[in-house]
């Protein structure tokens, strides 16, 4: 316990140390090159006139943010689903947040097109909720209510059902590209407007997760046991679902579709700081920033000047790692 | 015993006799509606011949690979279903639709534009790449959940994790094409039926009908995998060598459907999941059942995607979900 906890130090102190190194990093590469030093000037002083600051200030450092705090909350949110319904391959895929987003971007590309990129944010959050609302929603139904298998297959089932209609309209209207450019987006386009959305959905949503993160942690010894020990599971779960629901949902809707972060990270987390999600959750979240933002780093180099899609380089990286935990302790995964 | 054989026979009987209203129905519809006479007379060869190009080189084939692909992948999604002990297997979670996906963007990015014009020979490439993509993606799985021997856990894990790496190598080539490209590209990997030609029945039917039987001739050891892996050494199965050689029948079934009909989610997790209910757990009573009810919903759901938003087609995969996620829904609440 004592070796967990110093562990889950560290990963607080040296992450978060590394998330700024990532940062900067972050600004000073890209199509032109940009010194460390015009990147400390251009945040403390800022010249208007200068190309260099302005690219660091409109473009590189919204990018690097928006990519931490995505990251992050997906880690957060995912570690979330896992200790809540004890499946351990609960994530925004599985719980159907991902294809309700998709959903309703491709009904706003259809009937509404010409949306601002803004406007669309409302309506991947909405089709976040729906998805999540689909899916708690049929397992509520289910007269054994949610156990994890009932609640993994209601999200398949969700999942290609809102994805069957969304490609069919996609293919249907010929937007099928521009929703592949969206689910794929990841973080290149990003600017202060969205990262001003985003922030305070980070901050609430981290604030509430850790705020219920004892709570998880007794729901994740089974749904009896939490029952035994006086924890009311009930409010914990509409508390869960509703910090799920900002964290990936606000996520999702800046960034698209990056997959394995919020699978990965919190299944990495639990492997180094144990079974407590009083560290989970934090510690989850500065991985899942840290890996985002390298990823993201990462997909500026594969094919320059192109950029490779982030989620790819997610699921890319992701892959690995999973599989080499489903080699080593498959029954715990 | 007797009373499920019974029961067997009845649901096999009802769902022919589906198969064959729908099959008729199915035939009179489409962009072109054709009338039940007109119909009847131009299979009799009795009619003008002003339907014949329609019915044989275009509804016929079609159908029968609905019923072809139907068959193959229900069958493919029990065995995974029984091997894996999870209800969630489906071809799709073994890495067999994102192998084959994968490897057709490869063909559509790279070689399509080289190999144009090479006529009769172009029909077969895509296919090839296809199944080759399948068996590829669906070995990688094995090998990288073998670790003395398969587990069902290990397997959906690691399927579930290269399914995931091929879907992100679809995504970056995808983006990089020509919209052209890339609608074909979408429209193949929701599941489409996208080359009619008697010939594509013929590469398919040979899987079908070698391996099918095969499945059927298996039910027993399926029945004992489904026990577990401790009761079913227990009684004296050699588990791993049945698993491996069930396991190579699902994916040569699955990768073949794939090859010609794109990639159809659902149905092999759809399918298996009605049988059940229908015949109860015995494979050998569920494996023919689920044959006819794959068969029954690609059919229904070859007829829809011709006519509901006709002329345009919607790729059959996707009303094969549009269908089966409602229905697995409502199994799933009232279960």
């Amino acid at each position: 316990m004592q070796a967990r906890r110093l562990l889950g130090t560290i990963i607080l102190i040296a992450g978060t140390l590394l998330l700024i190194f990532s940062i900067g990093l972050s600004i000073i590469y890209g199509v032109s090159d940009i010194s460390l030093s015009t990147v400390w000037n251009s945040i403390f002083h800022y010249d208007a006139t200068n190309t260099s600051h302005q690219i660091i200030q409109r473009l590189r450092l919204p990018r690097a943010v928006a990519a931490v705090l995505i990251g992050a909350m997906l880690a957060a949110s995912g570690a979330i689903m896992q200790g809540m319904t004890r499946n351990p391959l609960a994530s925004p895929q599985i719980m159907g947040v991902t294809s309700g987003a998709t959903f309703m971007i491709a009904i706003a590309l259809v009937f509404l097109p010409g949306l601002s990129n803004v406007h669309l944010l409302f309506f991947a959050f909405a089709g976040a909720g729906l998805g999540l609302g689909l899916v708690f929603g049929v397992g509520l139904l289910a007269r054994t209510g949610l156990t994890p298998v009932k609640l993994a297959l209601a999200g398949t089932a969700i999942t290609a059902l809102l994805g069957s209609f969304s490609n069919t309209m996609a293919i249907h209207f010929d937007v099928a590209r521009d929703l592949s450019f969206w689910y794929a987006g990841g973080v290149a386009n990003v600017q202060w407007d969205t990262v001003k959305l985003l922030f305070p959905a980070a901050v609430i949503g981290m604030i509430l997760a850790l705020f219920i993160s004892g709570s998880v942690t007794t729901l994740s010894l089974g749904e009896d046991v939490a029952t035994g020990l006086g924890l009311k599971t009930g409010a914990v779960k509409v508390a869960g679902v509703l910090v799920v629901l900002i964290l990936t949902g606000a996520a999702i809707s800046v960034g698209g579709t990056i997959g394995f972060v919020g699978l990965v990270i919190p299944h990495i987390t639990r492997f180094i700081v144990g079974p407590d999600y009083r560290w989970i959750i934090p510690c989850s979240a500065i991985l899942g920033g840290i890996l985002l933002n390298f990823a993201d780093i990462l997909s500026r180099m594969v094919n320059p000047p192109f950029e490779t899609p982030v989620g790819a380089l997610t699921a890319l990286i992701g892959v690995p790692f999973f599989i080499y935990l489903a080699r080593r302790e498959g029954k715990n995964i | 015993m007797i009373h499920s054989t019974k029961k067997t026979s009845i649901a096999a009987i009802s769902i022919i006799a589906a198969i064959l209203i729908i099959f008729f129905i199915s035939l009179n519809t489409g962009t072109i509606p054709i009338g039940p006479a007109d119909v009847i007379k131009t299979l009799l060869g009795t009619g003008d011949g002003s339907y014949d190009v329609i019915l044989f080189d275009f509804r016929l084939p079609r159908m029968v690979i609905a019923l072809l692909i139907g068959i193959g992948m229900g069958i493919a999604g029990a065995i995974l279903q029984g091997v894996s002990q999870n209800g969630l297997a489906d071809p799709g979670i073994l890495g067999i639709n994102a192998g084959a996906g994968f490897a057709v963007v490869l063909y559509i990015f790279f070689l399509q534009d080289q190999l144009a014009g090479s006529g009769n020979l172009q029909v077969f490439i895509m296919p090839i790449f296809a199944f080759a993509g399948a068996f590829l993606a669906a070995g990688l799985v094995y090998t990288l959940a073998w670790k003395k021997g398969i587990t069902p856990v290990r397997l959906i894990l690691v399927g579930i994790g290269i399914n995931a790496a091929f879907g992100g190598l679809i995504i970056v080539f995808q983006l990089m094409m020509e919209p052209k490209d890339f609608t074909q590209a979408t429209v193949w990997l929701n599941g489409s039926i996208w080359q009619t030609s008697w010939n594509y029945v013929l590469a398919l039917l040979p899987w079908i009908v070698l391996l099918v039987p095969f499945a059927m001739y298996k039910a027993k050891a399926l029945n004992v995998l489904t026990l577990g892996d401790q009761l079913a050494t227990g009684v004296g199965a050699p588990v791993q060598k049945e698993r491996t050689l069930l396991l190579l029948t699902a994916v040569g079934l699955a990768g073949a459907c794939v090859s010609v009909g794109g990639a159809i989610t659902f149905l092999g997790l759809v399918a298996p999941h009605l049988a059940r209910r229908i015949v109860g757990p015995n494979h050998k009573h569920q494996l023919p059942i689920c044959a006819l009810i794959g068969a029954l919903i690609m059919l229904v759901a070859d007829t829809l995607s011709r006519t509901l938003l006709a002329p345009s087609e919607i790729p059959i995969g996707l009303v094969v979900s549009a269908i089966g996620a409602p229905y697995f829904i409502y199994l799933l609440i009232k279960e």
